[in-house]
This record gives structure tokens, sequence and C-alpha cells, in this order.
């Protein structure tokens, strides 16, 4: 059972195959290991029993098949066809929600840089998940870093199940579907210093990042051997749980966002020059892809498509519907009228502060959070920004940042075993959320800071003031967004 | 002859066509522009941010008219045009020395 478990813990981090370990009665899992350790050399035809229990284990998510059956190494079709659209849809949120989103609400002389940032991130950050990214953050390792050669170049990965994949998931389809997690975090960042880096200096940056930050939080919060693997790693320090990236994805871009800003300085004319988004009808266009791009991102982490991956689609939901409202209603009261950009504002915030909790709390936690997403987002970019005075161009620290601190703790408060039997058995899940929020703040601001002085060192972070107020259209990329 | 160019607010284009029409004005021109007077602009505001929008959509009617018909044709349009809100516009009236219809080549106030 003790090698049983090892195994499936090397499998994991996740939710799906670590069910196997709590949730499985052991009668299931205890023949399928048995035999094989009796009689090593003999390879019996499984009974009918064993090839039963596989098959329940398929249908029900509860574990990985059995070692010597016949469905060993193979993907279930189900869990595998649900990854697989999961993913095309994580992918749909960058390429091209978020690229729309961000897009809408620049200067028309700079639409295309924001285009262009988030396909040159995809493209960047694809071939260092290739060449050891991947390895980096989900292959075995201690419980800050995975290794450097187990999946290097994509050794291994292959459409069998096992490696770090979950039990019932080809292993490229689930690097895959880490990858456009990957790509997404860093776009993120890009909203903060719209309309003011080099394009240079924005991939050398993601490029340093992405070692210094993204692949070692990765690893810590969602690998089998990650510190901060509350649900996932029985041995972790912390018993944290993330359940789609709240810590990971949006406080790690939200708080770096803050740093880079800060470090890279205000537009040129900020304050004085209007900076009003060119087009709020792309904007609208963008939120609307992130939204539905955004259940592959929650109810694909349960890397399965089971009770607990409906449970992340219908809090999602209602989370998001219930922050685009809520905020927009807030604007009208305060501020005279319910904007477009406030729906869509709410609708993001929404989506961010339900991430970490999504597949942990119940419909009612879900409307909590998309009251609370509704309201203390909205008041950190209309108020908190001009108290402050940076200039986060698009608001990433305020929704990502702000919204991502707060999902985390209040998945700490309204986690339900009930919803998730993996919810950690701690004195105080909140405590164990305030841990991994420390670390991750931390860990993103000393890693922004050092890549931000690397990459300023290299090749210079800003534009000349020329080229600046000329918009990067034009002197970055040599194209117009709108001939007329 | 004189030729009177009107800025109006751009939802009463249709009704002063009509008044126009109506006092027997047979042609017209109409120029969407920006711009701004006592009115000032209107503010825009953007996840908090606040712009001043100084530069208000409005109508330029460009009419011209026989002096004996020039009367009737501003009164027509300040009627039509007015909601007694501040922004209502402005009507201006210029002389003009010549107008020349290219097809007939006819010229003055039967061109017109």
């Amino acid at each position: 059972m003790s090698l049983l478990a090892a195994m499936l813990v090397v499998g994991v981090g996740f939710v799906s195959t670590v069910k196997a370990q709590e949730a499985a009665p052991a009668p299931a899992a205890a023949p399928a290991a048995a035999p094989a350790a009796a009689e090593p050399e003999k390879k019996k035809e499984p009974t009918i029993d064993q090839r039963v229990t596989d098959l329940e284990a398929y249908v029900l998510n509860s574990g990985a098949p059995s070692a010597d059956g016949k469905l060993a190494g193979s993907a279930g079709p189900g869990h595998n066809a649900w990854m697989m659209t999961a993913t095309a849809l994580v992918l749909f949120m960058t390429l091209p929600g978020l690229a729309l989103f961000y897009g809408g609400l620049v200067r028309r002389k700079n639409v295309l840089s924001v285009l262009a940032q988030c396909l040159g991130i995809a493209g960047l950050v694809t071939i260092l998940w290739w060449i050891c990214g991947y390895s980096l953050a989900f292959a075995p390792g201690n419980g800050f870093l995975g290794s450097l050669k187990t999946f290097a170049f994509f050794k291994d990965v292959t459409g069998a199940t096992g490696g770090s994949g979950p039990g019932w998931v080809s292993q490229d389809v689930f690097a895959i579907f880490q990858l456009t997690f990957a790509i997404i975090t860093p776009a993120l960042i890009v909203g903060a210093i719209a309309e003011r880096m080099k394009f240079s200096a924005v991939l050398l940056f993601i490029a340093i990042w992405m070692f210094l930050v993204y692949f070692p939080l990765a690893h810590m919060v969602w690998s089998g051997t990650g510190f901060m693997n509350g649900a996932g790693n029985a041995d972790s320090a912390i018993k944290a749980i993330d359940f789609a990236g709240g810590t990971v994805v949006h406080m790690s871009s939200g708080w770096s966002a803050l740093i880079l800003c800060l470090i890279l300085g205000k537009r040129l004319g900020f304050g004085k020059e209007k900076m009003a988004p060119h087009s709020m009808v792309l904007c609208m266009i963008g939120t609307g892809m992130l939204w539905v791009g955004w259940y592959g991102f929650n109810a694909g982490s349960e890397l399965a498509a089971d009770g607990v991956a409906g449970s992340a689609f219908t809090t999602t939901t209602l989370a998001t519907a219930t922050a685009s409202f809520v905020w927009a209603m807030v604007e009208w009261l305060l501020k005279g009228k319910p904007s477009v950009l406030g729906f869509c504002s709410g609708a993001v915030a929404g989506l961010v502060v339900i991430t970490p909790a999504c597949g942990w709390v119940n419909t009612n936690g879900a409307m909590i959070i998309g009251l609370a997403a509704g309201i203390v987002p909205f008041f950190a970019v209309t108020w908190l920004k001009g108290l402050i005075g940076y200039d986060d161009a698009l608001d990433t620290f305020g929704v990502h940042g702000v919204g991502g601190t707060m999902g985390a703790i209040l998945t700490g408060v309204l986690a339900d075993s009930s919803v998730n039997s993996l919810v950690p058995k701690v004195s105080s899940l909140t405590f164990e959320q305030l841990k991994a929020v420390l670390v991750t703040i931390a860990l993103s601001v000393i890693g922004t800071v050092i890549a931000a002085l690397i990459t300023k060192a290299v090749v210079g972070l800003r534009p000349t003031p020329e080229k600046e107020t000329e918009g990067l259209d034009i002197t970055d990329h040599g194209e117009e967004g709108y001939i007329l | 002859m004189k030729k009177i160019e009107a800025i109006v607010k751009p939802f009463k284009l249709e009704e002063i066509k009509e008044a126009l029409t109506e006092v027997g004005i047979e042609g017209l021109t109409v120029i969407e522009v920006k711009g701004f007077g006592r009115q000032k602009g209107h503010t825009e505001i953007y996840r908090g941010s606040e712009y001043t929008v100084d530069f208000l959509p409005k109508v330029k009617i460009e009419v011209v008219v026989r002096e004996a018909a020039l009367e009737q044709a501003i009164k027509a349009i300040i009627t039509s045009a007015k909601t007694g809100k501040i922004g209502d516009g402005k009507v201006f009236v210029l002389p003009v020395e010549q107008a020349i219809r290219i097809r007939t080549e006819e010229t003055g106030d039967k061109a017109i």
C-alpha cells in the first residue's frame, strides 16, 4: 500500500489523483497491488473483480488504473476529452480574449503592441515550457522546484497516463493544459505596463520572470512535492489550497505587475492627457471570451470530468455574474452611471476571486465571493490607485493582485468538505492560506525586482519619449491597428 | 443672397430640415462637427479616472437663401432647434457674393 501511495504521490499534486489515497476504499486499491508484489514475474490475466474496480475508478475518478490491469497507462476517454477541451478554452482566454480585453483599453496607437505582447508571450513561454519549464514546475523534486532533467524537452511526456499527470489524463494533455496557465499568467502583467515598455524588454523580463517566479510557484502549489500543496502533498509544510490559480496565476501576476509598474514609472502625460480606452467594444468582446474560456481554467483544474469539476463550473458562473452586476451597481451609486467597463471589470474580478475557491466552496460561498469581488477590487482601482498614485494602466494589480489575494483568503474561510473531500483537515485553513499568501507576495516582489533590474541593465525598459508619444504600434512593430 | 450657418444639436437635424422645407428652402448642406461654447464639454469616467471631453458632437447646417427668405429661414431654424437648455447652438449669417448652378450656368437668386 505504501508503494502504491508513493507511486500515486509521484503522479500528483492533483486533486483527482490524490483522491485515490484518501477517498477510495482500501479494498479497491489493495487487490491491484497485492498480486503484483507476490508474483512479480508471471503476468496474470486480471480478474473480473480487478477489471470492474478499474472501470469504477474511471467512472468515479477515484484513482489511477491498477498497474497490471488492462487499462494501465491508458487515458480515460471522457476525462481526456474534457481536458483537451479545457486546454483549448484556457488558450482562448489569452488569444484572443485577454488580448482584446487589454487591447480595447489602451489608446489606439498602442493596440497592436498589446496584441503582439500576448502573441509573443504565448510563443516564448511554450518554448521555455518544452525545454525545461514543465520539468521545473511539475517533475518530482524538493518543496520549491522540480527537476531540470526529468521531463526536459518533453522526454517521456506522451499520450499515455502516468508521470506527473492525473490518473486518467494523458501526460501530454496535462502538460499542455498547464502550459496554457503558464502563458496567461505573464500575459496578465502586460496590463500594468501597457503603452510604455519596449517589446524587447517585455520578452526578456518575462523569460527571466518565468524562472524566478512562475516555475517555482507552480511547483510549490500544485506539484506532488510542493511545500504549499495542502491537498496533494501529505508532507507539505503549508497546508494551503488553490484550486485553479489564485496564488500561482493571479496573485503572482498582480503583485509583480504592481512592482514592475512602479519600477517602470508612469506613462508620459499621465494625469494630464486623456488616456481613455480606445474601444470599449473590443474590451467587452474580450471579456466575454475570458469568461467562456475561464470554464476551462476553473472546471478544467479538477483534471477530470467529475462532480467536483461540475461544482467548479457552477460556482464560477454564480460568482462571475454576481460580481459583474454588483460592480456596475456600486459604480451607479457612487459615480452616477453603470458603465460597460464597470460590468466588464466586475466580471473579470469575479472570475479572479472565485479561481482559487471554485472547486472548494458551495454555491452560497460562491455568492459571497461574487459580492465581495464586485466591491473590494472596485475600491482598489477607483480609490487606492489614486491614493498611492501608481500608473497601473489597465488595473492588473487592482483586479488580479487585490482580487487574487482576497480569493486566496476567502477560500480558507469558505472551503466546504462536503463539496470536496480533499479540504485539508487543519485547525485553521485560513491561517494556512495567509501563509501561502505571504510566500506568494514575497516571491513575486523579489523575483520581479531582480528580473526588472537585469532587463533594465541589458536592453533598457522604456522606449524613448519620442517613440512612446508616437505609439508602440509603429515604433516597435511597424504597423497600425486602424488604417483609414 | 445670404448664407446661414447653424450649429445645432444632432438630434434636432430632422426637425430643422422639415421646418426649412416648409418655408420653401430647397437645398442644404450638413456637416458633422465637434466643438464647444459656453456649455463646455462633458466628463467621462473609466474605472475612476475622470476625463473632461471638451469637444462635443454637433451638426452644422449650411444653407444659402434669397434676402427675402432670410428672416423666415432663421425663424424656422431657431424654432425647431430650440430645447431651451444650454448647448442648443448658434446661427451665423454671412453675405454671399455669387452663386452658380453648374449644370445650367444660371447665376444669382436663380441658382439657389
